[in-house]
């Protein structure tokens, strides 16, 4: 069953992911050409969210599988249980088994615990394998995955080939610390998400802040664009966005141009340096309220 | 190599007419596809294939949902992504009124089968053109072109880089090559000695040898042992390709190729008034080839040079990525900057946190009574490990033994 591409979009909206039109042809495409995409963009733009939106699309489950350098496959896709196995086998053989019978009870499914990625091939229902930041992996990582992802079965030794039961939909994220393989890429539908405009970031504001109403979202989605605009060491995010929109509605503050103080105070929220601190001083803040204003 | 899932292509109608269409839109297609491969995207079979598929599908019926379904597919890296709107545009809206029917791949009165066969058949070249000239009307002193690669421009450009070209005498070529080499050489002997000593303190993995030896009923028989990862050592190159820098830049991109071609990790920028990252181009085999498109890219003589605005760039786009814990970052520079001596330094304090080693080569040096007087390398080298020159390859090679130090 393919979705329209229009279809998407308004799904999307109705999970609450404001999705704009490139993102939606990106995640129609997968569907279509059933291709795993591959996200890319500054941290904090929503690349992560894009995966759980589609899950949710789909309604389908997520399964995530976070990576970290030095990530292998014991963790990514399959480890037995060996306390266990053990235990197995000194009971057993106390019990007067025979080797051969412990050797095939010990490696069966009883003793195999289901990483992210088995996980994903092995549900009945096609599941979103959302694949976070694959740079922070190591290459040889990545060449497995890309085998993975071509061929969908898993060969364990001990117990056999195990083909997949359905197809996940793949959405990688990377954060580019590190370059990813040309052969990565080219398996890949690529999209790059950039900050949201404005009209964009507040429509995000009005969906995930009950109670906040339009004018401070936009005012405070401006104030962000300008923020961004600044030299700042780490530029903030749609989540410090939403966080800082939260504690003003939290705040009970309905217009930024009444609260210049507050809005100096509590923008520890968008910032996360010691350096952008002192960066956006009082000054810097209430020139930038200025021109949202 | 990788299996992919095959999708249906775009049914070819049966009849005559229908089907002189659908071979049409497939010839235009694959010429785009041959604009892209030209502009340095990478572009497979399998793509094209695939993009048949969305001019299929309902997607293609309009342009608005065309360009992002073709570009989400044909991009695989940011750079791509910026660029690709443009050739886009260049490529199909070039064309004018045709684009509708070209897209639907529908056949239409107007115009007769033959005609669009041959149409089709225009060369890439040709149709590569409004790309060229949108480039150069809009490109011109813009410091906007952040990812900066630009290799396969066009050929206009091309030919009038042959003065660098013109350089490029055999022999030392060679020469540049082998020190370069040479060089490399040295630095991973080092980490091979280091290696060995890493080897003698390794720790045992408590958890894998457990797990290995399950099947021996628990007794432990296989060992498994923990080492710490060795990182090879990264050089990142940034070359001045300024006006003031002409006499050496042919030299020095032959070292850059020498670097790129032998270091497993190596990665080289030029910069003048803007930064091109240039590692793609350089890891062409043919010297000859590959200094010919850097010599395009080293283009920009008497616009000065912003070293501090491109490193400012190198550090915003390319630095996360390129530079890790084991980096070496060499910067070739007469330190002749026309933007502000306060932006250089606090680029290069930026920079000089992240990565291992900076090291300043500087062709001045080798001039008699030369100091470090120009404002910008002032302000550069407080956050300097080695200044040293680099007029020739015997000063290159007196570098060997810091290199070897890293």
């Amino acid at each position: 069953m393919t979705l329209k591409r229009d279809e998407i979009s308004d799904k999307l909206a109705a999970v609450g992911y404001v999705a704009d039109h490139d993102i939606a042809t990106a995640l129609w495409l997968m569907e279509f050409l059933k291709r795993p995409l591959l996200l890319e963009g500054e941290a904090g733009v929503g690349k992560t969210e894009v995966g759980k939106a589609l899950a949710a699309v789909h309604a389908a489950e997520l399964i995530r599988l976070q990576c970290y350098e030095g990530l292998d496959q014991n963790a990514a896709l399959y480890e037995w249980n060996y306390q266990r196995q053990l235990l197995a086998i000194k009971t057993r053989e106390g019990a007067g088994e025979k080797a051969d019978a412990i050797e095939e009870h010990i490696f069966s499914e009883r003793y195999l615990l289901e990483r992210p990625l088995l996980a994903a091939i092995r549900r009945d229902k096609p599941p979103v394998l959302l694949i976070d930041e694959v740079d922070r992996a190591d290459e040889e990582f990545e060449a497995f995955l890309l085998e993975l992802l071509s061929d969908f079965q898993v060969s364990i030794p001990e117990l056999g080939t195990i083909k997949a039961t359905s197809i996940p939909r793949v959405v990688l994220t990377s954060n580019g610390t590190r370059e990813l393989s040309d052969a990565l890429r080219r398996r890949c539908l690529y999209h790059y998400i950039d900050f949201p405009e404005v009209e964009r970031e507040a429509k995000i504001i009005l969906t995930r802040t009950p109670g906040i109403d339009t004018t401070l979202a936009l005012q405070i989605a401006r104030m962000v664009a300008a923020v961004r605009k600044e030299d700042l060491r780490k530029v903030p995010g749609v989540a410090e966005t939403l966080d800082w929109a939260a504690t003003l509605a939290g705040l009970e503050i309905h217009d930024l141009r009444q609260e210049p103080e507050a809005v100096y105070e509590t923008m520890i929220c968008l910032i996360k340096t010691h350096e952008d601190r002192a960066r956006l001083t009082r000054e810097v803040s209430a020139r930038l309220l200025g021109k949202v204003a | 190599m990788i299996a992919l899932p095959i999708t249906p292509l775009p049914g070819p109608p049966s009849q005559g007419e229908r089907e002189h269409a659908a071979f049409g839109t497939r010839r235009r297609l694959a010429g785009f596809a041959r604009t892209l491969r030209d502009n340095g995207f990478k572009v497979g079979l399998a793509e094209t294939h695939d993009a048949l598929a969305i001019l299929g599908s309902p997607a293609a019926v309009r342009a608005v949902s065309l360009k992002p379904a073709l570009r989400a597919l044909f991009c695989a890296t940011h750079s791509d992504w910026e660029r690709f709107d443009e050739i886009f545009d260049a490529f199909w809206r070039g064309e004018g009124m045709r684009r509708r029917q070209t897209l639907k791949g529908m056949p239409s009165g107007a115009h007769a089968p033959g005609r669009r066969l041959a149409e089709a058949f225009v060369p890439h070249e040709a149709l590569g053109l409004p790309d060229r000239t949108e480039r150069r009307s809009d490109g011109e002193g813009e410091a906007a072109d952040c990812q900066g690669r630009r290799e396969g421009v066009s050929r206009t450009e091309l030919l009038s880089a042959a003065d660098l070209r013109h350089i490029v005498d055999p022999d030392e070529v060679a020469a540049t090559h082998a020190l370069a080499a040479r060089l490399t050489r040295t630095m991973r002997a080092r980490l091979v000695r280091r290696e060995q000593v890493r080897r003698r303190g390794r720790r045992l993995d408590l958890r894998r040898t457990i797990h290995r030896n399950v099947s021996h009923g628990g007794t432990l028989i296989d060992l498994a042992w923990r080492r710490r990862k060795i990182k090879p050592l990264r050089l990142v190159v940034l070359l001045d390709a300024s006006g003031s820098m002409s006499l050496y830049t042919a030299f020095f991109v032959r070292f850059l190729h020498g670097v790129v071609d032998s270091f497993r990790e190596a990665e080289a920028f030029v910069f003048h008034t803007r930064l091109a990252h240039v590692s793609p181009s350089l890891r062409d085999r043919d010297v000859a080839r590959a200094v010919d498109k850097l010599s395009l890219m080293a283009q920009g003589i008497g616009g000065g040079t912003r070293i501090g605005e491109s490193l400012a760039t190198f550090n915003r786009w390319h630095a996360r990525r390129v530079i890790n814990s084991r980096t070496a970052v060499m910067i070739v520079s007469d330190g002749y900057d026309t933007g502000t001596p306060d932006q250089l330094g606090e680029e290069m304090r930026r920079l000089r946190r992240r990565c291992r080693r900076i090291i300043w080569l500087n062709p001045l040096i080798g001039w008699r009574d030369y100091t470090p007087q120009a404002r910008g390398m002032q302000a550069a080298l407080p956050y300097v490990d080695l200044f040293a020159p680099a007029h020739n390859l015997e000063s290159l090679a007196a570098l060997e033994p810091y290199l070897a130090r890293i």
